[in-house]
């Protein structure tokens, strides 16, 4: 399959909404919040084989934020990784598709679920990339609200200590956690500043442009010398009015008239 | 032990340039033979066991064989999720290392007694649970579980431990381990009670049987079986809490074994371990033993 960018990512927030629905599930908001993020990796960046998931020279890519696996498995499906009608048994008894990433589903990297374990995951796999000369890149997306965790600050410290270049985290900054906003939470400003003090490679965007995101990925891969992140600004429930920065949608799963409606909305963009 | 676990180490990695050490910033004056001799397979990860044990992951995801180093509950409580999630649900090559299990830095305080560690990790799916009696069992559990893919943990003692075997033969994952066969009472012991429970014996020429049970998950049923059917008491003895340690796991494997009909009587008990307490004054690892009450009398 070959669609844009921009179509793929309408396609994963329509596969999100659906699944979420059907399951009656949480954390439909930080999915669509990342949304942009993953189609532009999933149809532009990685380096990846659905035909050989396992192929030794692919990109890694983990997925942090296990809470928002809507959108890694609607990416991975609709890329042909595993049949789109897999999609179907999210969360049912039996599903590989458990409701935190699960590494059983074809094309899944690392199963996350609890915050703030992917990351250091990540510094060891691109560790040995290093240590085996292996070419390929290791990118770890992550959610605001896990920079809470004091096992992510580790490996933020360990990455430029080991110069781990090949190393690409990026940061779905929706400005929301759990249960409040970050800023009354732990406040996380100026999270530039925090990293580029720590010897990353910082670069900022707009989490939902996707010629920012494209770019971006290509300064990171650009810099040979520091690990980088993409702090990309977005917003918790992007593509859906009533969803878009509500702290409610990470819990609340959408009604059949709210379902409806958010495909509508979906449909006409 | 560690002198025993590190030199075998160097020996294995060798032969298996897969072998990778990471430490948490502890190993001074014991681990300089392999960061010397194999400086691409070993990592100082500083001090922040979270983010060493998730790096373990990730490089036993790319086909090392990796050890993670810390002394006492570093390597392992304090990351212990990490270890349940990350190394284990996924079933990956990583075997932990603890140094000073037990009581063996007596008189650096509770914070540094690894006295919970058995009862907590032997709870998580996939991960094989050891404790070497003595250096010639750390020198073998070390060379099996080099070429075993499952994660496992070791608890050893510090330097300097007496050897007690003679030799072993013929050792496997999960075996224990008979010293003598006695008469009518078997003292079982785990870790680093070994050579306590052979000078007992031998100090008060007793005819009493010992087994060493390096492992305590998977627990060697057959020669448990073996043990129920030949001996009207049992001791076990470890430098654990009372509480999910040794003896309990002991204790949960006879009950098995009735449940599934291959012993008829479970043998009296007796337990000797921790008994659900903190030590909070300075000692010797025998004085703080002594205070937590593993001792053995002849009229136990
Ligand atoms: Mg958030």
């Amino acid at each position: 399959m070959s669609i844009s960018s921009i179509a793929f990512s309408n396609e994963i927030r329509k596969a999100v909404l659906k699944m979420v629905f059907e399951a009656n599930a949480s954390h439909i908001g930080g999915a669509l919040s990342m949304t942009d993020l993953l189609a532009v990796l999933y149809s532009e960046i990685l380096n990846i084989n659905p035909k050989n998931p396992l192929d030794e020279s692919r990109d890694r890519f983990l997925l942090s934020k296990g809470h928002a696996c809507t959108g890694l498995y609607a990416a991975l499906a609709l890329k042909g990784f595993f049949d789109l009608k897999e999609l179907d048994s999210y969360s049912k008894n039996g599903s590989m598709l458990l409701s935190h990433t699960n590494h059983k589903a074809p094309g899944v990297e690392l199963s996350t679920g609890s915050l703030g374990h992917a990351l250091p995951v990540a510094c060891g796999i691109a560790l040995a990339a290093k240590r085996k000369n292996k070419a390929f890149k290791t990118y770890c997306l992550l959610s605001d609200g896990e920079l809470d965790e004091g096992s992510n600050w580790e490996a933020i410290l360990f990455a430029p200590q080991h110069r781990l270049n090949n190393l690409i985290a990026i940061v779905d900054y929706n400005k929301i956690q759990s249960f409040g906003l970050v800023k009354e939470v732990l406040d996380l400003d100026p999270l530039n500043r925090k990293f580029e003090s720590f010897n990353w490679n910082v670069i900022e965007i707009d989490g939902h442009n996707h010629d920012q995101i494209f770019e971006a990925f290509g300064k990171a891969k650009a810099n040979l010398i520091k690990p980088s992140v993409i702090i990309a600004h977005t917003v918790k429930g992007k593509g859906v009015d009533f969803m878009e920065n509500k702290l409610l949608w990470h819990y609340k799963s959408p009604s059949l008239e709210q379902y409806r409606q958010a495909l509508e909305q979906l449909n006409s963009q | 032990m560690r002198t025993a676990f590190i030199n075998q180490l160097v020996e294995e990695a060798r032969k298996d340039e897969k072998v990778f050490l990471i430490v948490g910033d502890l190993g001074f004056s014991v681990v300089e033979p392999f960061a010397n001799a194999f400086p691409e397979r070993f990592l100082n990860a500083g001090v922040a066991e979270q983010n060493m044990t998730g790096i373990a992951a990730g490089l036993a995801m790319e086909g090392y064989t990796v050890f993670t180093y810390s002394i006492a509950n570093f390597p392992t409580l304090r990351c212990i999720e990490q270890i349940r999630y990350d190394i284990c649900y996924h079933n990956l090559n990583v075997k932990i290392v603890s140094v000073g299990g037990g009581y063996a830095y007596a008189s650096l305080g509770a914070s540094h007694h690894a006295t919970e560690e058995i009862g907590m990790l032997r709870t998580i799916p996939n991960l094989i649970v050891s404790a070497p009696g003595d250096p010639i069992e750390a020198k073998a559990i070390t060379r099996l579980l080099v070429k075993d893919k499952r994660p496992s943990y070791i608890r050893l003692g510090k330097a300097g431990e007496p050897i007690v075997h003679s030799g072993i033969n013929n050792f496997t994952i999960g075996d224990g381990l008979c010293l003598h066969k006695g008469d009518q009472t078997a003292i079982l012991t785990t870790g680093a009670m070994l050579k306590y429970a052979s000078d007992f014996i031998q100090n008060n020429k007793l005819n009493f049987g010992l087994y060493s049970f390096p492992f305590i998950k998977p627990m060697d049923a057959i020669m448990l079986k073996q043990i129920s059917q030949s001996y009207q008491k049992i001791i076990t003895l470890e430098e654990h809490q009372r509480s999910a340690g040794f003896g309990s796991a002991v204790l949960e494997c006879l009950h098995d074994l009735i449940e599934q009909k291959k012993i008829n009587s479970i043998p009296y008990v007796k337990r000797i371990a921790i008994p659900d307490k903190f030590i909070s004054v300075a000692g010797s690892q025998d004085h703080l033993r002594n205070l937590s009450g593993l001792i053995l009398n002849t009229h136990n």
